[in-house]
């Protein structure tokens, strides 16, 4: 798992580093449309703030979104781990039998 | 829809009311699937989301930065199994950043051109139909040469071992790739992930469909290694892709984390379901997969948008049940064989 977090982390870096010239290369296609989050009809605190910040700071939101599916998938990942490991099964070895 | 409103939930982005039992388990099957196939499944998702009224716009970024997550989570269970090699994850990495790039130039060089949109389409389809020949012509071999009585490969019996001549192309560097048990020239995998890549990026795809078997059939990795070894590739383009879509504003986060929620279990199942899967059965169920992804591209291509969205999520369905009984039946036979090894002690 030390392996796993730590192979994330420098290929994460990597991305950030060169997410620029990425962003640069893929762009074009559906650029031209042009969505305003309707922040008059949202309650939630956390939903407005999410939809604020949709509308007025897309970078910051973009980096959010990655950030947050990155942390929510490994939280998940762990919880499921813990879950799984009191099922009693082997969870650490299988044998590779091709046919 | 008052009756059932707590049914459906206000996604703040799209501006749109989605039934979100429904993204649950789009999440699940998708997680069923992917976790089992090793690859992200976008082809799945994005027609479903289109189904639950999400705009063909959201449905692509939401997909993907959903993919990403759910890769993260089963490329940690495929970890602990031992079924990703990193270092083969890693030097792959080069040659599939390079090669998505140079697809996507691609494509952009022909847009200016001209109409490429139906080109790609077909090119899409001449590959589906090769990987699916390639996967039930290996499968054919592998039974005669099963039957014939052959055993050469160090897992069982093979049927395409294309893998074993490029491993005689000796350019330095050499490398030893542990998890997937061979030794080859690097130039291999970057090569082999280059192409992939440029396909990958040509197509508009994540790639996990045209890697997986690239990894089985040109590098020579054991099945289940290959599932663990292109998750990890899918999570690292996956967030990648989740950025470029988030840039565009074309993700719906709140969405993004409920499908995580039932993936979450999904993966579960499916990774776990590899633990007692043979490898041809997991290659023989991705050709039955692949090949329906093929016919529902051609009936978009023709205007039969209903009946390829009916054909994908009766394949989605089908398949999910199948990964689930070898998950639920594997797992009770080793508890069962558990229980009676204690009793036997006692």
């Amino acid at each position: 798992m030390k392996r796993f977090a730590m192979t994330t982390m420098v290929v994460l870096a990597a991305c950030l580093l060169l997410a620029p010239g990425w962003a640069w290369a893929a762009g074009g296609g559906a650029s031209e449309l042009v969505v305003v989050a309707d922040t008059r009809i949202i309650d939630n605190g956390l939903m407005r703030y999410v939809a604020n910040l949709y509308n007025t700071d897309v970078t910051l939101f973009a980096t959010w979104a990655v950030v947050l599916t990155a942390f929510w998938g490994a939280f998940l990942g762990f919880l499921m781990d813990f879950c799984m490991k009191r099922t009693g099964l082997d969870l650490n070895s299988r044998k590779i039998v091709e046919h | 829809m008052d009756t059932a409103s707590w049914l459906y939930m206000y996604m703040p982005i799209a501006g749109v009311n989605i039934f979100w039992p429904g993204l649950v388990l789009i999440g699940f099957s998708v997680g069923v699937i992917g976790g089992f196939f090793g690859m992200g499944g976008a082809w799945m998702v994005t027609p479903g989301l289109n189904i639950l009224g999400f705009p063909m716009a959201f449905a692509i970024g939401t997909d993907m930065a959903h993919i990403a997550g759910k890769s993260m989570i089963s490329t940690m269970r495929h970890s602990k199994f031992g079924n990703v090699d990193y270092k083969l994850g890693l030097v792959m990495l080069v040659g599939t950043m390079i090669g998505i790039e140079c697809g996507a130039q691609i494509v952009m060089y022909l847009e200016r051109l001209g109409q490429i949109g139906s080109v790609v389409r077909w090119v899409y389809v001449g590959f589906l139909a090769l990987i699916s020949w390639m996967v039930f012509y290996d499968y054919y071999k592998a039974v005669s040469k099963k039957r014939a009585g052959v055993v050469e490969g160090e897992h069982g019996t093979e049927g395409i071992t294309w893998y074993k001549t490029l491993h005689k192309i000796r350019i330095p560097p050499m490398v030893h790739f542990k998890h997937a048990g061979f030794v080859c020239s690097a130039w291999l995998p970057i090569f082999v992930s280059f192409l992939t890549g440029v396909l990958a990026g040509f197509l508009g795809i994540g790639g996990g469909l045209l890697r997986m078997p690239a990894l089985v059939y040109l590098i020579g990795c054991p099945t289940h290694i290959a599932v663990g070894t292109d998750l990890f590739e899918v999570m690292i383009s996956g967030l990648y892709g989740a950025f470029t879509y988030a840039i565009k504003g074309r993700i719906e986060l709140v969405a993004v984390f409920v499908m995580l929620t039932g993936a979450a279990i999904g993966a579960q199942i499916g990774t776990v379901a590899t633990k007692y899967a043979k490898g041809y059965g997991i290659r023989l169920a991705f050709g039955i997969a692949v090949v329906c992804c093929m016919i529902s591209i051609v009936l978009k291509q023709y205007g039969f948008s209903a009946p390829a969205a009916v054909l994908i999520l009766s394949t989605i369905t089908l398949i999910c049940l199948y990964i689930i009984k070898i998950m639920f039946q594997g797992a009770a036979q080793e508890l069962r064989d558990k229980k009676a090894g204690t009793q036997a002690q006692m």
